[in-house]
């Protein structure tokens, strides 16, 4: 029972997509907060080089690196669900839920080692920035992950493939945010 | 509301809709109405709590130490407690459901021609999201410590350390509560804005789009702007309540005025949020009751935009004594005497479009007269706020206080029953007793300004505010009999509300039956039935004209709806 006003386009621009942008618009100031937050107390906070240097720049490149390579998996399932393609636009969205999954696991790993060698978020207010915005992050990939599940399974029966691509401006966004946190955690030392 | 059954049944068959059950229809329903009304009932029950605790501190402050009836002995910390959740209350809880979720649910699509919000489900799930916010708020009041104590802007350290606030549970229950209600109206601001913007009417174009619908998603758009960084704060708060985490906290490298900023960066724009839906009911009421068209349409709505802009270049308005750099000081004393120009332009339109017009003086257009005098009161007062050299003595005094509730009263007490009066026909298909209506507006508008002039003064002459007796300081405790006037006051305003409620549910059961349009309106919710039925259009309309094509000359009726044709 799909209401009329759904199926309705004044603007030009499908409903979902622009229910995803507004979505999004709401989601840049959120980490826009986190972010800038961060920056104030980096300007005015000379020794939290000293915490920063304990990140490992490496591993964020590695996560940087499987993260745009999901977001590459999920344009490729956009231009196959563009061709009708719902089996294929399903298990590209797969891989991509992959990366994702191998970007927590890395995640995962990393703090583990670093909760392990005494710095926790608790230690400084660096790490209290360092695992809360990447821990806000970390739960955008988790949500994104569901999102793609649900619309790759959808997508596989030849449903809803519209969605496909919505899914996908998600999760461009999360990668976008990604690039984001890699410099100013990892490489601003 | 007995008028779940009254769906049209050629309707019914064309759209395959049946017969809901109990469960379905009202707790469960994706129908907009329904969930405007349940914003609303959810947002006047919240009221009567706040409205109960400001009775309830009132009563301690007027006559301290006294066993309040219906409380009993107001401790300090009950004092806190009831303080800090009249503020959260009646802004998050009363001012947000019932301004923006309850009016822009109900009103966005019937006044832009579509059957239903063009995320049913989403919208569903904003006010699930809602009540749960509003269920964790009232459980926190009963856990042990209480409710939060440290002021409803929450500031650090006061809010992120149990042992200064004593409310270490309460405080985290607070926080929850704010933050999932800031997620509730996320998900419907979505709704709103993409419903406005891709489901018009045919023939809508967007000079047509009534001004209360445009103010709905301007405010909207500025929620969504600016609850980011609150929400940011709210888990950083969380953190540091809970995990021992040093957002806040000097001692590990933080920063307590980071909250402040992160806080009224929302918070300044959060007024104009509430402001903008009420100054466009207001507009709707006038247009309506004056038989005029408004009065400069487009520049309204550049006003609107430009309101919207200029109130993210304000918030450290509020920091002048928190030790920002007095240049900065200088920056956003100007933005803010900047940002009383749109307001004020917006008043001399009402006023321009009241001018030579035929008024009745309805119930609804008294809320909404009452509006525009009480809210020039709270606007002008602002200035001597919004400069930094008077604030730095008026702040944290019975002033700023007085003048907040000269602004907050109005926009979402007064807002909330001029628009509850004006579209009460149209929500429940009966009309209200105008006799009752009217005593009700008199009884509520002389005592709240009884309450609040006393307070001006008791500010000027250094009150300051959040103390929970006077005795103690002999150069204020002179004045107790002005504060003992102001809280009589209020008991006489409470009292006034029964009548409205008294009003409100007979007029549902036995009040005279609505035709469809019982005013002449010419938006179209005004062209469906009274209540309109599930899908609300027997036939989606199409639009030919703007709004407020009132008295035209060409016309013998004054009137000329959106939808008809020539």
């Amino acid at each position: 029972m799909t209401p009329i006003a759904t199926s309705r386009s004044t603007a030009g621009l499908p409903t979902g997509t622009l229910g995803v942008w507004w979505l999004l618009a709401s989601e840049i100031v959120i980490f826009g907060g986190v972010l800038c937050s961060y920056i104030m107390h980096r300007l005015s906070h000379d020794w939290w080089a000293v915490e920063a240097a304990n990140t490992n720049v490496y591993i964020g490149l590695w996560n940087t690196f499987v993260l745009l390579t999901s977001s590459l998996f999920a344009v490729l399932a956009h231009s196959a669900a563009q061709q009708g393609d719902g089996k294929l636009a399903a298990r590209r969205l797969w891989y991509t839920i992959g990366g994702g999954a191998v970007f927590l696991i890395t995640k995962g790993f990393e703090w583990r080692m670093e909760i392990s060698h005494g710095m926790t978020i608790s230690s400084s207010s660096f790490w209290s920035f360092y695992y809360t915005a990447a821990g806000i992050h970390a739960s955008h990939v988790i949500a994104g992950m569901i999102a793609m599940a649900v619309v790759a399974m959808d997508a596989a029966k030849g449903k809803f493939l519209h969605r496909v691509e919505n899914a996908g401006i998600y999760w461009h966004f999360v990668d976008l945010v990604w690039i984001f946190l890699f410099p100013l955690l990892y490489i601003a030392k | 509301m007995a008028h779940a059954v009254d769906h049209a049944p050629a309707h019914d068959d064309a759209h395959g809709h049946h017969e809901q059950s109990f469960f379905m229809t009202y707790l469960w329903s994706t129908d907009h109405k329904m969930i405007a009304k349940q914003y609303m009932f959810t947002g006047m029950f919240m009221a009567l709590i706040g409205g109960f605790f400001a009775y309830a501190f009132r009563m301690q402050n007027a006559f301290p130490g006294m066993h309040v009836p219906g409380f009993g002995m107001v401790t300090p910390s009950d004092y806190n407690m009831l303080v800090t959740n009249h503020g959260t209350i009646m802004i998050f809880w009363v001012a947000m459901p019932v301004l923006v979720a309850a009016f822009g649910n109900f009103l966005i699509p019937l006044m832009v021609g579509c059957d239903d919000m063009v995320f049913p489900k989403l919208n569903r799930l904003s006010y699930q999201i809602f009540l749960l916010s509003a269920i964790v708020l009232i459980a926190g009041f009963f856990v042990p410590g209480g409710g939060f104590g440290g002021a409803w802007t929450a500031y650090p350290p006061l809010s992120a350390v149990g042992n200064y606030n004593l409310t270490p549970a309460g405080s985290t229950f607070w926080v929850l509560a704010v933050a999932l209600e800031f997620v509730a109206f996320l998900l419907g601001g979505i709704n709103f804005i993409t419903t406005s913007m891709n489901s018009r009417a045919p023939g809508m174009k967007l000079y047509d789009i009534p001004i209360v619908v445009w103010t709905i998603v301007i405010a909207s758009i500025l929620f969504m702007c600016s609850v980011g960084p609150l929400i940011a704060g709210a888990i950083m708060l969380l953190f540091d309540q809970n995990l021992g985490t040093g957002f806040f906290n000097p001692a590990m490298g933080g920063d307590p005025v980071l909250w402040q900023h992160l806080f009224w960066f929302f918070g300044h724009p959060e007024v104009y949020v509430v402001l903008l839906p009420t100054l466009g009911m207001v507009a709707e009421i006038i247009c309506v009751f004056a038989r005029k068209k408004l009065f400069a349409y487009q520049t309204v709505l550049y006003t609107m935009f430009g309101t919207g802009i200029l109130s993210f270049t304000v918030w450290a308005h509020h920091q002048f004594i928190s030790g920002i750099d007095p240049r900065m000081a200088n920056v956003f004393t100007i933005t803010t005497l900047l940002i009383s120009v749109p307001i004020a332009e917006m008043l001399f339109v009402y006023i321009a479009t009241l001018y030579k017009g035929s008024i009745t003086l309805s119930t609804p257009m008294l809320w909404a007269l009452g509006f525009i005098a009480t809210f020039l009161i709270g606007g002008v007062t602002g200035i001597y706020l919004g400069t930094a050299g008077s604030d730095v003595y008026f702040h944290d005094t019975y002033f700023v206080l007085a003048h907040f509730h000269y602004t907050f009263f109005p926009i979402a007490i007064i807002g909330t029953f001029a628009g509850v009066t004006h579209w009460f026909p149209k929500m429940f298909g009966r009309m209200l007793d105008e006799t009752l209506g009217k005593l009700h507006f008199w009884l509520t508008i002389i005592p709240f300004n009884c309450i609040f002039i006393p307070l001006f003064f008791l500010g000027l002459w250094g009150e300051h505010r959040r103390i929970y007796s006077y005795e103690l300081f002999d150069e204020l405790w002179k004045y107790q009999g002005i504060r003992q006037f102001a809280t009589v006051s209020l008991l006489v305003m409470l009292a006034a509300q029964v009548i409205f409620i008294f009003n409100f549910f007979k007029s549902l059961r036995s009040g005279a039956i609505a035709s469809p349009n019982p005013y002449n309106a010419n938006t179209l919710e005004w062209q469906c039935p009274s209540p309109p039925p599930h899908g609300n259009f027997a036939e989606l309309p199409t639009v030919y004209r703007g709004p407020y094509e009132y008295s035209h000359p060409d016309r013998k009726e004054d009137f000329w709806p959106q939808n008809s044709p020539a």
